[in-house]
């Protein structure tokens, strides 16, 4: 927001348009119940250097994660996020934009979009990527009435225990309103038990939900949960830690319908909690059911190459009655950040990232712990 | 002036139906092909899905607009013009031809007294009906 102040030769002018007297005139109308009568109780205004002094000092209060090891987050974790990050994303271009898809004013946004979706879709082993939601647990919601539509509004999700907990609290919210019915199946040896998993599904089934590696850090057999969901003609829903991919063979190889993840841990920093990158990708013929919207590449009248929004979910504008999801917009400079972190480490790279989350560090790794992931994954 | 021929029954939401035997082909009349533009998308039900007269059975999108399709006649799907999801400009250029959409076994076959006869269904557009 930009601050834009008046002297006082233009508030004098402008109170002359509106035809009062001073500002205290102009707020005559205003019943003088409703108004303060008092100043408001704040500090005096400071000088620049006292204040970020003040500033640094209330912020140093907060423990953070260059000074300590956290355990918190459940889904999202400390990874080290490389400087050109911040300094690329926060060029003008990109920061300073909302909602920036016309085509021919932002072609260098809409390729950035395009080249994460790429990324994304390469990484999950999936058709296609949407241009991002908000964070992993809202995807997995999105994922869950996406197979009530695309079952043709089969009622009941089948979800591993495996899941992150606080993702079955939030699909719980999401499938209130279909009233969908979740049921849960226990882990048998730290993964998903598939037998019980087997008996759970059945025509009702609208998909098989499981998290991989799961909360707990096992590997979950994607391709069994597949066969099962497949064989009752339901999707089978597979929520990802993507920094395990450069290690981990992709879901969409092993028969994932929806892939959705928490893409925090591509170099977007904790920040105490947000804003997240909901990723969010599936298989070509249910492209349409997908919620979000899709850039896609094209060529202009003189062939050269160019960048349009491609699809988005329509029945927000225009069937609202048929809407299946309320994703209108995502998180663009969140996704630049993945997309930046990923150019950045390349392949390699990512396989590095994942060997070091998934290793245990060893007792005086303090110092060089800050690209591995600080909770225990014993995959 | 675009033409609605004379062996076809019409719906008032714009589509067609072919009478044969105990099937019936059901499509988009040009008018309404012309109105939408260009399609960009149909979405079509599964072989052996039952559609309902007058209920939707799926959805046609052109460059500028979502509609629902209605279903002329109630019955059993049978086909669909699997063509369409490559070439769904085919509803433009051959609305009563190849940009055919559903081939029903009509189970009911006393609801096409309820569909507009050719005659009908130009005085229906004629008087500004859509």
């Amino acid at each position: 927001m930009r601050y834009i102040s008046n002297t006082p030769a233009q508030q004098k002018e402008m109170l002359r348009v509106v035809g009062a007297t001073s500002i205290e005139d102009l707020l005559s109308p205003i019943p003088p119940k409703a108004r303060l009568s008092r100043p408001l109780n704040v500090p005096a205004a400071r000088a620049e250097a006292d204040l970020v002094r003040h500033m640094g000092q209330l912020a140093a209060r907060n423990a953070n994660t260059d000074d300590f090891v956290c355990f918190l987050g459940g889904g999202a974790y400390d990874h080290y996020v490389p400087s050109p990050i911040n300094h690329l994303i926060s060029r003008g271009e990109f920061f300073t934009a909302y909602t920036p898809y016309q085509p021919e004013a932002s072609q260098g946004t809409l390729r950035t979009i395009y080249e994460y979706q790429t990324m994304m879709a390469e990484l999950t082993g999936m058709d296609v990527a949407n241009a991002s939601l908000y964070d992993g647990a809202s995807s997995l919601g999105e994922a869950a009435l996406m197979a009530h539509a695309a079952t043709d509004g089969r009622q009941q999700l089948v979800m591993s225990h495996g899941v992150n907990p606080f993702y079955r609290q939030v699909v719980d919210t999401y499938v209130e309103g279909p009233r969908l019915r979740i049921k849960e199946i226990p882990l048998g040896d730290g993964a998903t038990d598939l037998g019980a998993l087997k008996k759970a599904v059945s025509e009702k089934t609208a998909a098989v939900i499981v998290q991989y590696p799961n909360f707990f850090g096992c590997v979950e057999d994607v391709q069994a949960a597949a066969d099962i969901a497949h064989a009752a003609k339901a999707l089978c829903v597979v929520a990802v830690d993507p920094v395990s991919l450069g290690l981990l063979s992709p879901p969409g190889a092993l028969g994932a319908d929806i892939v959705v993840a928490e893409g925090q841990g591509f170099g977007i920093p904790l920040s105490y909690g947000g804003p997240n990158l909901g990723i969010f990708a599936t298989k070509t013929d249910l492209i349409r059911r997908m919620p979000g919207r899709l850039v896609g590449a094209t060529v202009d009248r003189d062939d050269k190459r160019g960048f349009v929004l491609t699809l988005q979910t329509r029945e927000q504008h225009i069937r609202r009655e048929k809407a299946t999801s309320n994703i209108c917009t995502n998180v663009a400079l969140c996704a630049l950040m993945a997309t930046v972190y990923l150019a950045l480490l390349g392949r390699e790279g990512l396989r590095k990232v994942g060997e070091l989350a998934s290793a245990s560090p060893p007792p005086s790794s303090k110092s060089s712990s800050s690209s591995s992931r600080n909770h225990p994954s014993g995959s | 002036m675009a033409n609605y021929p004379a062996d076809l029954k019409y719906t008032k939401e714009h589509e067609w139906a072919r009478v044969e035997g105990n099937r019936a082909r059901v499509g988009i009349t040009a008018y309404a092909q012309e109105q939408l533009g260009d399609v960009v998308f149909v979405e079509l039900p599964k072989v052996g899905a039952k559609v309902s007269q007058m209920k939707p059975f799926g959805v046609v999108e052109s460059v500028k607009a979502v509609s629902d399709l209605f279903a002329p006649l109630s019955g059993e799907v049978m086909e669909i013009n699997a063509e369409l999801v490559k070439k769904p400009e085919l509803v433009n250029q051959d609305p009563y031809g190849k940009g055919w959409m559903l081939v029903v076994a009509v189970s009911s076959p006393e609801e096409a007294k309820a569909l507009l006869t050719a005659p009908q269904y130009e005085e229906y557009l004629a008087k500004g009906g859509h």
